[in-house]
């Protein structure tokens, strides 16, 4: 998927005015956050998970080659094949390729944000093979044409209304608009035959387990079950993170994903997949590929302040606690990962040049680690990213800032160098500010505060320092 | 955090770390927390030499111009012993988290600072932890809420402290604010180069507190309270936003003149 990161002031404002995006928005925080809260708080041994959570993906990460290494071998012994892929395009060469080679004509798609990376439905369709996506909220913004909004809820900017007009041929404006059991019915019946006809599934992973060469699936609507099951091919991609060491690993990480991600205790399904029908078997595909995916991972591996954005297990939580994510939405983001994570690994994978605005839209309130399940220090990251493009030290390139902004900050250094200066600065600042002030308070004011006074008023600097008045107050306790 | 500790460990005298915001915009904050600490027995020190932390510039990403104002700062205040106070979660966020990073590579400054911020409190912090939070028995008759500045919540930890202190303010009505943990969209100098998300994210917390109908807001950093404080007078609205400091001095105040304290 090609990034569009330099466009996310003018779609974050576009959002910002669309009250039934805004209103769906809620949601997000009513229905998710509240959810994980919840979940959280009758989990007894909670903040304990979390922290094995956080020590499972350190471990993982840090010998993420040996893992790899077990996972390939274990799958090949289970009669899978695996392809290493460096990049989104080849990637997406090689399921397409195995596509042709085995005359493929429906693909069905279960959720999966590697394969948007890809931009896989798509490549397929190009082709000339029928490719659906079979996740309810993935279907609809396929229909849509459009690309997903929240990690795990990715049509949830979508009306009721919206969706029965892409899913509902008979529905047309004025018609009672039908409910959310009705609409997933209309879905359920138009995607039956496509699971029918289809000879190849597309899947992401959750987890891989190293010792069992098995994937995860964690899913709420069975689609993932019937893609694992009925065609006679079945392609998984994942991430190179997305490994875990051992069974007994994963169990830890699905209690803290799904509570994370959904408030549910376990999800309507979790699959484990231990890769093709074996000659025993009478079910099942008669093939298993996996594709693990680099896309630019190896550098967030290799990049110390950044490496820790590889243990997120994409739960969508650091999304439903972000004030920012809840007001701009998921496309202002530019690309595949929306929100606080989004925000961090989007400037890596991508480029931070173009995706300077990312790491800067953050007030950096911290509810993003707060939530995270394995604790990852968005925050930390936020501001290593801006250091970044403020001062261009780790890579020249990366610099984006203005010589406008350089030169404020030179300035603010100077004054915060000693009192005298920084009691002169302020006192000309006052000066400067107070014929435009009424009541000790500012409607408008000059740059760099005309920002603020956009919509705010600004409190005009104080007659005297703080200073100046214990100094007096001192002198009036001593005489 | 315990919320009482013996008496004997109660300090006598701290040191004031006013935070530029509050030393220049906001001096009535600073007398305010000097107030407090006195009425808790407390000497108060100002270092007249004192500027800031270098959280803004640190937050922008100007490392190196942030760099020299922490540098000294740490050096100010490293010549004098004993409690440091500072009425701002966000200042001492910098100072106890922050500076980890800021001077990442260099093992003795970041020595220094993990030193300086093992004696470097918030207000509400510091009250609950030495003298608890039912130290002060003020009184004010308004109603009022609460907003948990995110910084002092999530980066120091300090939750339902403040309230505990507050209700032991009598006459003062307090009512919970529906999303009180969520950020006001201050952020810095966040909230001048986005001001319309800066501002987008107040809006929903300007229309709580609107909700809410108190008289007052009460949070615990000045930048916060300008941004509510700000949003608020342009929507015309007449809850005035209180730094936790005035709202204690003030209750403080009220009880002397009454002859209760």
């Amino acid at each position: 998927m090609k990034p569009l990161t330099s466009d996310f002031r003018a779609k974050a404002a576009e959002t910002m005015v669309d009250e039934q995006v805004l209103q769906s928005l809620e949601h997000v925080y009513t229905g998710f956050f509240k959810g994980r809260l919840e979940a959280a708080g009758n989990t007894d041994n909670w903040e304990d998970l979390r922290e094995k959570g956080k020590a499972i993906k350190d471990h993982t990460i840090a010998h993420l080659d040996y893992y790899l290494g077990q996972l390939a071998d274990n799958v090949e012994k289970n009669g899978g094949s695996v392809f290493f892929a460096a990049d989104a395009a080849e990637a997406r060469k090689y399921v397409l390729d195995l596509a042709h080679a085995r005359d493929i004509k429906t693909v069905i798609k279960s959720k999966s944000m590697v394969s948007e990376e890809m931009a896989l439905a798509q490549a397929l369709i190009d082709e000339g093979i029928e490719a659906v996506e079979t996740d309810l909220g993935e279907y609809i913004i396929q229909l849509s044409g459009e690309t997903p909004y929240h990690l795990i809820a990715p049509a949830v900017h979508k009306s009721r209304k919206e969706v029965a007009e892409l899913l509902d041929d008979s529905y047309v404006d004025g018609n009672p608009v039908p409910d959310a059991t009705e609409l997933t019915m209309m879905a359920r019946e138009k995607l039956r035959s496509v699971f029918e006809r289809a000879d190849m599934s597309v899947t992401g992973v959750n987890f891989a387990v190293a010792e069992s060469g098995s994937i995860a699936l964690v899913t709420n609507e069975g689609n993932g079950r019937m893609s694992t099951t009925v065609p006679r091919v079945h392609v998984a991609v994942m991430g190179m993170e997305k490994i875990v060491p051992s069974i007994q690993d994963l169990s830890t990480m699905l209690r803290i994903l799904i509570r994370s991600a959904t408030g549910q205790r376990i999800s309507s399904y979790v699959t484990l997949v231990n890769g093709a029908r074996k000659s025993d078997e009478e079910e099942g595909p008669e093939e298993f590929h996996l594709v693990i995916l680099d896309n630019g991972r190896q550098k967030l591996l290799a990049d110390e302040q950044m490496r820790e954005s590889l243990n997120c297990i994409r739960c969508g939580a650091c999304l439903n606690a972000c004030p920012v994510y809840r007001k701009v939405g998921g496309h202002a983001y530019g690309w595949v990962y929306p929100g606080p994570i989004g925000a961090i690994v989007t400037p890596v994978l991508t480029g931070l040049k173009d995706a300077s605005n990312l790491p800067a839209a953050s007030s950096l309130c911290g509810a993003c680690h707060d939530a995270c399940p394995v604790k990852i220090n968005i925050p930390r990251m936020l501001l290593e990213l801006r250091y970044r493009t403020a001062e261009g030290k780790t890579d020249k390139q990366e610099r984006t800032s203005s010589m406008r902004e350089r030169t404020v900050w030179k300035a603010w250094r100077i004054g915060m160098m000693g009192r005298k200066r920084f009691d002169v600065g302020s006192r000309l600042s006052r000066l400067f500010l107070r014929p435009l002030a009424e009541n000790g308070w500012l409607k408008k004011a000059p740059p760099p505060i005309s920002g603020w006074t956009s919509t705010r008023d600004f409190p005009l600097i104080s007659s005297s320092s703080l200073r100046s008045r214990l100094n007096k107050r001192s002198k009036k306790t001593k005489s | 955090m315990p919320e009482n500790t013996a008496n004997s460990s109660r300090p006598e005298r701290v040191t004031l770390f006013a935070s530029c915001m509050v030393d220049q915009l906001a001096p009535t904050v600073g007398e305010s927390t000097v107030d407090v600490l006195e009425h808790l027995g407390i000497t108060v020190d100002f270092l007249d030499d004192q500027t800031c932390c270098g959280q803004p510039a640190f937050n922008s990403g100007f490392r190196s111009e942030s760099l020299p104002v922490a540098t000294r700062f740490i050096e100010l205040f490293e010549q004098v012993t004993g409690p440091i106070v500072v009425p701002s979660g966000s200042c001492a966020a910098m100072v106890r988290n922050f500076y980890a990073d800021l001077f990442r590579g260099d093992e003795k400054m970041t020595i220094r600072a993990r030193r300086l911020g093992e004696r470097l409190y918030e207000l509400s912090e510091f009250i609950t932890r030495f003298f608890g939070t039912d130290a002060i028995k003020g009184t004010l008759a308004d109603t009022a809420t609460y907003h948990k500045c995110c910084h002092l919540l999530r980066e120091i930890g300090v939750d339902e402290e403040p309230m505990k202190i507050l209700s032991n303010v009598e006459g003062l009505q307090m009512t919970p604010l529906e999303r009180a943990d969520v950020c006001c969209g201050f952020g810095g100098a966040f909230s001048v180069k986005m001001p319309d998300i800066s501002s987008a994210i107040l809006d929903e917390k300007l229309d709580n507190i609107e909700t809410n109908g108190s008289n007052m807001v009460i949070a615990a950093d000045i930048g916060c309270v300008y941004q509510m404080q700000g949003g608020l007078r342009r929507r015309g609205s007449a809850v005035q936003v209180v730094h936790i400091a005035e709202v204690l001095a003030q209750s403080i105040r009220n009880s002397s003149v009454l002859g209760k304290s």
